[in-house]
Order: structure tokens, then C-alpha cells, then sequence
């Protein structure tokens, strides 16, 4: 199935002006407008965000995926203890995984202590949570679709037939 | 030493590409914005890369058999059934060559007698006219309008036909004007082709790159055509493979066989990097085409509407990444038009004569380039045009 390439573009890019937007997908301006509106009103497009590399940027913190092993509940799987989980600030990200474990979990903190602290206090200790193993971040190379070293195109001739 | 008389008198008959002319003059220019590639932007999707790095590593560094890897052929002749529907054996109907134009060489190297004919439309790829020369053929090019969107009538085919016609050359979608053809007229040309026992070598190297119609049709497919066709298609243009220079040509065997003749002794083989590549190619490639032809799509409605609001007439391209625009009423030719653009916008676009006579009064401006760069060209070609 083929999604909106108005999401597409959107996904890609989400400074594209309306006007951009409109250019690229041949339709009026106030056409994209009211897409948009609506998408947002429905849940589609949850939010928007901007790609920064880390180092650059000066941030320190910490990431790590956490591996989480769960008992289903007999009511509701693994929904009620995974949105739980993914309700904290320190959780970035939460995804039901099939595999050796249940939840993968990123949690960003300050430092490692921190991210410690998160998983033997709260993490661990929720009700139902089996065990969970932590993977800290050393580098990132490629997120949201975007490589931290950018590739260059060498020696593309400007006139060819 | 006078060279004169040590060059190839054939050689003589053959110009040199108004294109390069072009070039030299751009070249050496710093902040120029160019619509005169002729190439995607894209880089070759990485998969395709990998796979050729990982044969390097693995140290598959021979000559292959001249036909091409057999995996390879036989990738081919699947994917040429699946997305033209004619059916070529890969053991002696599909030959890999080193792009298109090598192809075309051979093909025109295979088919023609000294004097033969043969026809093209025009405006057209810039090979066309010189590597009929060189093969020793006679150029008959058939000019095609902007009316009929730069395709080829059957009428206009029939007027240059004569006793020493031979060879048909077809190019859709075209190479500068983006034109392509509809299953009627092609049927029509397919008839006059059976008629006048014409062979048709038809260059298929844009034909993923369609955006209005459903799906493509190459005259190969149509009934009784496959015997008298020889369909080249390559692998440059849809998977963005222009420097790995790979291409193939489907044939009858005896025509095949012939090329062969010429691709053993000349060439050998298509280099096996390539062809390692082009097999990753086919068998993960899909995805990659879907994604950069929805850009080019994209960047394609763009321009053509930029250009009729800003006054420039232009009929909609249906294929390829080239758009086509008029530019007759500025009173200026085309290479005075580009000329001027590039010194006083520093936009570079290519002369339409540079593709034949019949494309003179008009501008090739490639959308293979980045949205950001064709808004500013746009821009810039706006701010130009006013001042006539």
C-alpha cells in the first residue's frame, strides 16, 4: 500500500512550506492546508522534529536500549505495562519487539548514573517486569533516516548528453 | 606531421557534439546552476554499490563470458519479460554490453551495408547521426512537433522511406523532449515497419521513467514485431548507474549473434563490477526506481508549470527527466537563448539544435537535479524572460 506523498514528503522534511508542498504535489496551497489540518486532528501526523547531531550540538547526554522482559497480563498483553513504561519523560522510545525479549526501551538521562537509577528503581521494579538488560550508546551513525557523515557526490559533469 | 590525411575520411563526415561545445563553456564557471545534465542526481542506491564492492573484496575481477554472467542474462531476459512483455532466451537472445550506446553501435555495425538508411526521429539522443556514420550508414532524420508532443507519425515515417531504408531507430520516452509514444501510433509505425522490412532498434533506456501512463509499451511487444526488433535498455537512467556503464541488447539470435561478432573482438566483455551490480539490481532494485521516479515527478509538475506561468510554452514531457520548453518567441536561437541564460542568470541549459536541426527555437532543462536548484533556476529563467 502506497502512503499519502504528501506524508512522504512530510516524513522526509517537515519544514516543507505549504507553498512548497503544494509545488511539489501539484495542488493548490490551501488544499495542503487543509490535509495537513486534518491529519493532525486524526493522530496521523503526531509531531514534528528536528534531526541534530549530538556532538555538534554540545548535548552530553547519555542513551541506552534496554531489553525488557515482561509477563503478559491475562487482560490486555503487554499494552497497559508497555504504555506505563513509554509514559515516563526519560523513555524516548518504546517498541514491542518479537524475539528474546518483550520491550525495547530507549532511555536518555544526564549520565549513566542517571539512566542507571531509571532502570534499577523504577524500570525493574514496575509489576510484571521479568528482567531487563541495558545496552549503552557509544555512536551514532545514521538516525531517522539521516547519515551523520553526509556522502558527497564527486565529479558529477555539469553539461553531459 | 599533417594529420590530414592520416584521419579516417569517414571520421571527416562526422561533427563533433554541440553539446561539448557547451560544456567547455560552462565549465571552469563557479556558480553556475545546471539543467544540462543528462544524468539523475541520485547516487547509485547503495545496495547496488555494496554488492559491487563485496564482488571486489571477494576478488571477482575476470573477464566473463562475452555474452555477459549467465546470472545476469538470466535476470535480464525475467525482467525484460515482466516489465515489456517479449520473451528473449537468456542463452542466445540477450547480449550485455557497455551502455546503450555501445549497443547501438554494434547493432547499427551488425545491421548496415555502406549506404544503407537509416531513420530516426528528431530532436533526438546526440549518438544517433554520428554512430549511423561511423557504421557507414546514411542518416535520414525525420523531424518530429511540439503539436504531437515530440512523437513519431506514421506519416512522417512513411514520407522518408525509400528503397534503401533499413533500419528504423525509436527512442521513447526521448532523449531531449521527454516525448513518448502512444500504442496507436506505435502500432502504426509497427506496420509500416513490416511493410517496408524495416529492423528496429529501439532505445528503451527511459522507459521506467514514465508518469502519465499506466505502464509502458515498447514496439518489441507488439504482434509480429519481436522477429525485426533489436530492444536496448540498460541499467543508467531508472537505477541511477550512468558511470557503472552497463546496458544490454534482446535480439533474435541471428541479429545477437552478429553484434557479438563485433563486442568479442572490440570489447569482450562488459566489466564484471558492473555487471555484478546490475544483477543486485534487478533482484532488490525495484524500490529504488518507485523512490526516485516519484521525485522526478515531482520536480517534473513543478517546472513545466513554472515555465507556462512564466510565459515559456512547453508541452508536458511524459517521460524521462527532461523537459522541452519553446522558446521561438524570444526571437533569439537556441544557442544565442542559452548562451545569454548562462551569462546572465549563470542557469545552464542545453540548446535544443544540439540534438538535431528540428530542435532549434527550443531548450533542453533536465529536473534530475535538486528541488532547491530548480526553484532557483526557475527563479532565475523568470527574472530573464522579462526582459523581452
Amino acid at each position: 500500500m502506497s502512503i499519502d506523498p504528501l506524508l512522504t514528503l512530510l516524513s522526509q522534511k517537515a519544514r516543507y512550506t505549504h507553498e512548497e508542498l503544494a509545488d511539489l504535489l501539484s495542488l493548490t496551497e490551501s488544499e495542503v492546508v487543509s490535509r495537513v489540518a486534518e491529519y493532525e486532528a486524526n493522530g496521523t501526523i503526531i509531531g514534528y522534529q528536528t534531526v541534530i547531531d549530538p556532538d555538534l550540538s554540545g548535548n552530553t547526554d547519555v542513551s541506552a536500549f534496554i531489553e525488557v522482559k515482561l509477563t503478559p497480563e491475562r487482560d490486555g498483553g503487554f499494552d497497559r505495562m508497555a504504555m506505563r513504561i513509554a509514559k515516563f519523560d526519560q523513555v524516548e522510545s518504546c517498541y514491542l519487539i518479537s524475539g528474546g525479549y518483550d520491550l525495547n526501551v530507549v532511555v536518555v538521562g544526564r549520565d549513566l548514573r542517571e539512566v542507571a537509577s531509571f532502570v534499577s528503581e523504577k524500570l525493574s521494579t514496575i509489576q510484571g517486569v521479568v528482567s531487563t538488560a541495558t545496552h549503552f550508546k557509544l555512536k551514532t551513525y545514521k538516525q531517522n533516516g539521516f547519515l551523520y557523515e553526509v556522502e558527497r557526490q564527486e565529479g558529477r559533469l555539469t553539461v553531459s548528453p | 606531421m599533417d594529420y590530414s590525411d592520416k584521419i579516417s575520411k569517414q571520421l571527416a563526415t562526422v561533427s563533433r557534439s554541440g553539446i561539448r561545445d557547451f560544456f567547455e563553456l560552462v565549465q571552469g564557471r563557479e556558480d553556475v546552476i545546471s539543467l544540462g545534465v543528462g544524468e539523475p542526481d541520485f547516487a547509485t542506491p547503495w545496495h547496488i554499490r555494496e554488492a559491487a564492492i563485496y564482488s571486489l573484496e571477494n576478488g571477482q575481477t575476470s573477464y566473463t563470458s562475452n555474452l555477459g554472467l549467465l546470472k545476469l542474462r538470466r535476470r535480464i531476459s525475467d525482467y525484460v519479460r515482466g516489465f515489456f512483455r517479449v520473451s528473449y532466451s537468456y542463452e542466445d537472445e540477450v547480449l550485455v554490453t557497455v551502455g546503450v550506446s555501445e549497443a547501438i553501435d554494434l547493432a547499427l555495425r551488425a545491421l548496415l551495408n555502406p549506404g544503407d538508411e537509416v531513420i530516426y526521429h528528431e530532436p533526438c539522443y546526440v549518438s544517433y547521426s554520428p554512430s549511423i556514420a561511423m557504421a557507414y550508414g546514411v542518416a535520414v532524420p525525420v523531424a518530429t512537433r511540439k503539436e504531437d508532443g515530440f512523437s513519431l507519425k506514421a506519416e512522417d515515417l512513411e514520407a522518408v522511406i525509400t528503397e534503401r531504408s533499413r533500419v528504423l531507430m525509436l527512442n521513447f520516452p526521448t532523449n531531449p523532449t521527454g516525448a513518448v509514444a502512444d500504442v496507436g501510433d506505435l502500432e502504426e509505425i509497427a506496420a509500416l515497419c513490416i511493410k517496408h522490412d524495416l529492423v528496429v532498434l529501439t532505445d528503451e533506456i527511459y522507459s521506467e521513467l514514465i508518469y502519465d501512463a499506466v505502464e509502458h509499451t515498447s514496439i518489441a511487444s507488439l504482434d509480429g514485431m519481436k522477429e525485426r526488433c533489436v530492444l536496448l535498455h540498460g541499467f543508467s537512467k531508472a537505477f541511477a548507474m550512468t558511470g557503472f556503464r552497463l546496458g544490454y541488447a534482446c535480439a533474435p539470435g541471428p541479429i545477437i549473434d552478429a553484434m557479438m561478432k563485433i563486442h568479442q573482438y572490440s570489447m569482450l566483455c562488459a566489466p564484471v563490477t558492473s555487471q555484478v551490480a546490475a544483477i543486485e539490481a534487478l533482484e532488490h532494485g525495484a524500490a529504488s526506481i518507485v523512490r526516485m521516479k516519484e521525485a522526478y515527478h515531482q520536480r517534473r509538475d513543478y517546472m513545466v508549470r513554472r515555465l507556462q506561468q512564466m510565459g515559456v510554452e512547453c508541452h508536458v514531457p511524459g517521460g524521462a527527466f527532461y523537459v522541452f520548453p519553446d522558446i521561438r518567441k524570444f526571437g533569439l536561437s537556441s544557442k544565442e537563448f542559452a548562451m545569454r541564460l548562462l551569462e546572465e542568470t549563470s542557469v545552464a541549459a542545453v540548446p535544443g539544435d544540439a540534438f538535431g536541426e528540428s530542435g532549434e527555437g527550443f531548450l533542453r532543462c533536465c529536473y534530475a537535479t535538486s528541488m532547491e536548484e530548480i526553484v532557483e533556476a526557475m527563479d532565475r529563467l523568470e527574472a530573464f524572460v522579462r526582459k523581452f
